[in-house]
């Protein structure tokens, strides 16, 4: 069984944003912590470290996860996504990202990145929710400036051009 | 908000996690969804020695249907009871109560075990396994033994649990033919922990109500039928035995009204989907 010693810094590998990825964490060390200051992952935001206000949401084998509440090193093996993944390689932003600026949904944007996470998760899940449901998953984030109404019209508008098969005009 | 520093064991059996819980002196601790131990142990309300992380134990990770009850073994998330098709069929009080249950991000790691052990006092699932008169698996290197509801949560974040006792599974009763079951509760945002929670299960001739958030652990009160205006006077009896406290969230005379209202509330909806 093994056993990680609290002095150590322990190799943690897995796979972040497609690709395979190696730093070094002592078992206390957040994931949230692992991700900005050992792999300089600056899209992972830290809010108020106790599982609130959703900032540092990452995604988990899929699925959409506090990192401030998981340790590093159970990530090891793992798969992990960040905002810092959704743009395509030319750094053309995907459909989410896009609505989100359409649609003014953030402005100083710094819930955004775990926001998109957990909109990421769920709409994989539920490709077509209710209002009431997106306002439901998104009651797991704090926004302290734009409020909410922008993210729901711009989740809302993804819903219906993923359900056309396709992306809105600009 | 760091934890302070802990040996970390990735278990990979029941019986490697009970051996290390086990160890004299070992200050263990098990960690499933950590969805409320990690935010304690950041704010270092709670220590350890040693974190024994039982995620990965498959033997763990279940929901099996017996004749009149559902267990759910231990590394079994909130969103896996959640997905789990027969929900609203079988055990519809859980159906109503668990999008009340932290968040969609919470569910996600959270266990079903994690907050039944965690025993918060507004937390929905405590609530649901005392009203339905369920059961907690507990077992150590040497011994299982099983605790009714009632007699495993103690009081607020204090179990029944020895040192080097672990859950390992929690056993919910079925719907019953003729039973109603309905529950509601009020927060000040869809998630966060319940001001007041209530839970009541009806049939022809008895009304059972549990009432979370107000006393130190869930408390559930059962009637026979009572005539209308006997339903207020019980409620009023119940909610002033309950007590109830100040804190910024509400005065011990809105959580003892909550109980008035809400209880009533959730009594007739049970009542009228009694099936």
């Amino acid at each position: 069984m093994p056993r990680l010693n609290r002095d150590t810094r322990h190799p943690v590998s897995f796979e972040l944003d497609s690709q395979p990825v190696t730093g070094h964490a002592e078992p206390r060390m957040l994931l949230s912590d692992f991700l900005r200051e050992e792999l300089a992952i600056n899209a992972v935001h830290v809010g108020c470290e106790h599982g609130v206000c959703g900032a540092c949401t990452v995604r988990l084998d899929g699925k959409a996860v506090r990192a401030c509440l998981t340790f590093a090193v159970q990530a090891e093996g793992r798969r992990v996504d960040t905002a810092a993944g959704l743009a395509d390689e030319n750094n053309e932003l995907n459909d989410l990202q896009k609505a989100f600026r359409r649609h003014h949904a953030l402005q100083c944007g710094y819930c955004t990145p775990g926001i998109l996470m957990s909109v990421s998760d769920f709409l994989d899940r539920n490709s077509d929710p209710t209002e009431q449901e997106i306002r439901d998953m998104l009651s797991g984030h704090l926004c302290r400036c734009t409020g909410y109404t922008g993210m729901v019209r711009a989740i809302l508008d993804v819903v219906a051009e993923r359900a056309r098969g396709g992306a809105a005009a600009e | 908000m760091k934890p302070r520093a802990f040996d970390f064991v990735r278990a990979e059996s029941v019986d490697e996690a009970l051996a290390t819980l086990a160890a004299p002196g070992s200050q263990a601790r098990i960690l499933a969804g950590g969805q409320s131990q990690v935010a304690m142990l950041n704010l270092r309300l709670v220590e350890a020695e040693i974190l024994i992380d039982i995620n990965g134990i498959d033997e763990l990770r279940y929901l099996r249907v017996s004749a009149d009850t559902l267990e759910v073994g231990a590394a079994t998330t909130q969103a896996e009871l959640m997905d789990w098709p027969d929900l609203a069929e079988r055990l519809p009080l859980l159906h109503a109560a668990m999008p009340h249950l932290g968040h969609f991000q919470t569910r996600n790691q959270g266990t079903v075990c994690g907050s039944i052990a965690h025993a918060d006092p507004s937390s929905e699932l405590p609530l649901c396994l005392a009203t339905l008169g369920g059961h907690v698996v507990l077992r150590s290197a040497r011994v299982e033994r099983v605790l009714d509801a009632g007699d495993f949560q103690l009081g607020m974040l204090s179990t029944a649990r020895r040192d080097d006792e672990m859950v390992t599974a929690v056993r919910f009763p079925l719907r019953r033919p003729g039973a109603g079951y309905a529950f509601d509760e009020l927060a000040l945002r869809k998630g966060d922990f319940a001001v007041v929670s209530v839970a009541a299960v009806a049939t022809d001739s008895h009304i059972r109500l549990g009432v979370g958030g107000v006393a130190d652990r869930p408390t559930v009160r059962d009637w026979d039928q009572l005539a209308d205006g006997g339903l207020d006077d019980a409620l009023n009896t119940f909610a002033w035995e309950l007590g109830g406290y100040n804190d910024i969230h509400a005065s011990a005379r809105y959580r003892r009204d909550l109980v008035r209202r809400l209880g009533r509330r959730v009594i007739e909806e049970a009542r009228s989907c009694r099936a």
